[in-house]
């Protein structure tokens, strides 16, 4: 991650701490509220420590912020084991003097009380932590684990209100983590006493598919994003994705990518746009794939990154099948430029594909984006989700700048156009593939059913799948009418004319 | 009382009570519980204990030994098990509770 400036400066003056956490800092537009409390809530398992375990370690290390955890609930050296796996080394922040773990343990069956008392003790812990490691952050996790320990519970709330008073005083950044609680946000009400920024965390189950969510329920003196953000824990620690937050504001282009194959860019007068969205609809076996696979391979060939989602197929298969039709994408695969996701869409639910696929295009930063197909979508979710779903990916991958080809498979019994008319509105070049019976025989057919900005063929073509590619043959017209396949060659074989750009029989016709 | 509750007060009586008192600086809840636990020490536990003051705002490393959170707390370190009091200790009748004392000794 590259350096920024440690402080975000917004118009209204309140300055802001950036939290270091992918997508956090976009959506609270530019961190927590410096020098103040921030409240994160949620219930058991959602994440809560482990946003706080982020906070301070991307504060020391990317903002040269040293922090100190206070470790109400876990014991130091589980924390550290706990969060390793996301890549964070807290043993080594530690010993650069860039991490205090301050664990304070309340045994409430040890404890008895008589007469008045104050937390002066845990207030000294934590400013001694604080000078040891001349701390800007601080996380509390998890305050409420106090309310069981110790009995007063009047003593212990002005205690409290002392403690973020004093917090502040300290000008400290501080993140306090507190249980769900029933009808309120936290179970002891801290909601009360940290009013600057509230943040709730989420992990629920929808159609047995769990998404974690997370939303900003307050945060004083500034605007923010108001949506629920998925967000996803992997081994680079936290992801918010800000998906839901984009505008119909991206920047258009008018330079042409070639589709990777000759006759299809000129019937689309040099190509899709730049940027734009490509759906390609077909029958099972028309083809949608092959040209998928085009695309990606003139994007590579010109040096473009890709990023291949494959709902159906495994890389290696995609490999092999594209190979027999004289498309070589192990070459790209293996050094790197082409990006390929293989997953079953049942795996998750519709958010965290979107999700996922939003980390990918981060991560990976390609120009071109395949998703094939989005038919398997509708298999998790119904249509109008579906539907919403596509529409922020386009808006997202619009606002990225990056061609993105979606195919679609349609039934064979349903009329074509019917079927993907749902999210066609959503798409501005769409490429039809058809299998055409008759005289006994199959053929595939190729049109284009709109372009938006562009004029475009209107002709039905024949699609030609062979060992050296697509080929879109010229369809015979005369007076016979419009002919192909065999009856096209025959017309032309009358006529002495050469069979135009088909291959011979044996060649012609290689599976997809 | 029953006579494992008799064996175990008896056994308090021959013991040397080791005690810490955790404190901050000289603050009225402060000097009250040292003045409190005195005067208990006094009444209760004749010449078999011993007090260690502990003054956490002079150094607050030393509250991390025992876990202190609350100021004032007593911890009774010996005879195990362990046990912390918080609070100005001014109701004597709770302490002997707490420290499982319940016959006023001579």
């Amino acid at each position: 991650m590259s350096k920024r400036s440690p402080t975000v400066a917004v118009a209204a003056g309140l300055e802001k701490c950036p939290t270091g956490i992918k997508g956090l800092d976009e959506i609270t537009k530019g961190g927590f509220p410096r020098g103040r409390p921030t409240l994160i809530c949620g219930a058991a398992g959602c994440g809560k420590t482990l946003f706080g375990i982020e906070f301070l370690v991307r504060g020391a290390q990317d903002y040269g912020e040293p922090g100190v955890f206070v470790a109400f609930e876990e014991q130091p050296h589980e924390l550290a084991q706990n969060v390793h796996s996301l890549g964070f080394d807290l043993r080594r922040l530690e010993r650069q003097k860039k991490l205090f773990i301050e664990y304070v343990h309340v045994e409430r069956s040890e404890i008895a009380e008589t007469g008045e008392y104050d937390l002066e003790g845990l207030f000294l812990r934590l400013g001694d932590a604080i000078d040891t490691v001349k701390a800007r952050r601080i996380v509390l996790d998890t305050l409420e684990t106090l309310f069981a320990g110790l009995p007063n519970e009047a003593i212990l709330r002005g205690e409290l209100r002392r403690l973020f008073r004093w917090l502040k005083d300290r000008g400290v950044t501080a993140v306090i983590t507190a249980e769900r609680g029933e009808g309120q946000l936290t179970r002891q009400g801290l909601e009360e006493y940290v009013s600057d920024c509230v943040i709730l965390l989420d992990h629920r189950l929808y159609d047995q598919v769990a998404t974690r969510r997370l939303r900003v329920v307050k945060y004083r003196g500034t605007s923010h994003g108001t949506n629920e953000y998925p967000f996803l824990i992997d081994e680079n620690g936290i992801d918010v994705l800000p998906i839901t937050s984009v505008e119909l504001a991206h920047v258009v282009s008018t330079e042409r990518v070639s589709t990777g194959v000759p006759d299809l860019d000129v019937m689309l007068h040099g190509g899709p746009f730049r940027g734009s969205s490509i759906l390609v609809s077909g029958t099972a076996g028309s083809g949608k794939s092959s040209i998928a696979a085009h695309m990606v391979h003139a994007a590579c060939e010109r040096g473009e990154k890709s990023l291949y989602f494959a709902y159906e197929e495994s890389p290696q298969q995609i490999v092999r099948n594209m190979r027999s039709i004289g498309v070589d994408l192990g070459k790209y695969l293996r050094s790197g430029r082409l990006q390929c996701l293989a997953v079953r869409p049942t795996t998750y639910g519709l958010e965290m594909h979107l999700a996922a696929i939003h980390k990918a295009v981060r991560d990976h930063r390609p120009r071109l984006v395949v998703i094939d197909p989005i038919t398997n979508f509708f298999t998790i979710a119904n249509p109008a989700e579906v539907k919403t779903m596509l529409m922020r990916l386009v808006d997202f991958l619009k606002s990225q700048h990056i061609t993105a080809l979606f195919t679609s498979l349609t039934g064979g019994g349903k009329a074509m156009e019917a079927t993907d008319a749902g999210v066609s509105s959503l798409i501005d070049t769409w490429i039809l593939l058809r299998e055409l019976e008759a005289n006994g025989e199959r053929n595939r057919a190729l049109y284009v059913l709109k372009s938006r900005g562009s004029a475009h063929s209107h002709q039905v073509r024949e699609f030609l799948l062979t060992r050296k590619g697509i080929q879109l043959v010229e369809p015979y017209v005369g007076p016979e009418g419009v002919l192909i396949g065999s009856a096209r060659i025959a017309q032309q074989a009358r006529q002495g004319k050469p069979s135009g750009k088909r291959q011979p029989a044996s060649q012609a016709g290689v599976g997809r | 009382m029953t006579s494992a509750g008799k064996k175990k007060a008896a056994k308090n009586d021959e013991e040397t009570w080791d005690l810490r008192l955790y404190v901050a600086g000289q603050t009225p809840k402060s000097i009250a519980a040292i003045a409190n636990l005195k005067k208990f020490c006094t009444e209760h536990l004749g010449d078999r204990y011993t007090i260690e003051i502990v003054d956490v705002a002079r150094n607050p490393k030393l509250a991390r030994r025992d876990q202190i959170v609350a100021i004032p707390t007593l911890v009774r370190a010996l005879p195990s098990p362990i046990r912390k009091i918080i609070g100005d200790l001014s109701s004597t009748e709770r302490v002997l509770v707490s420290f499982d004392i319940r016959r006023q000794l001579p």
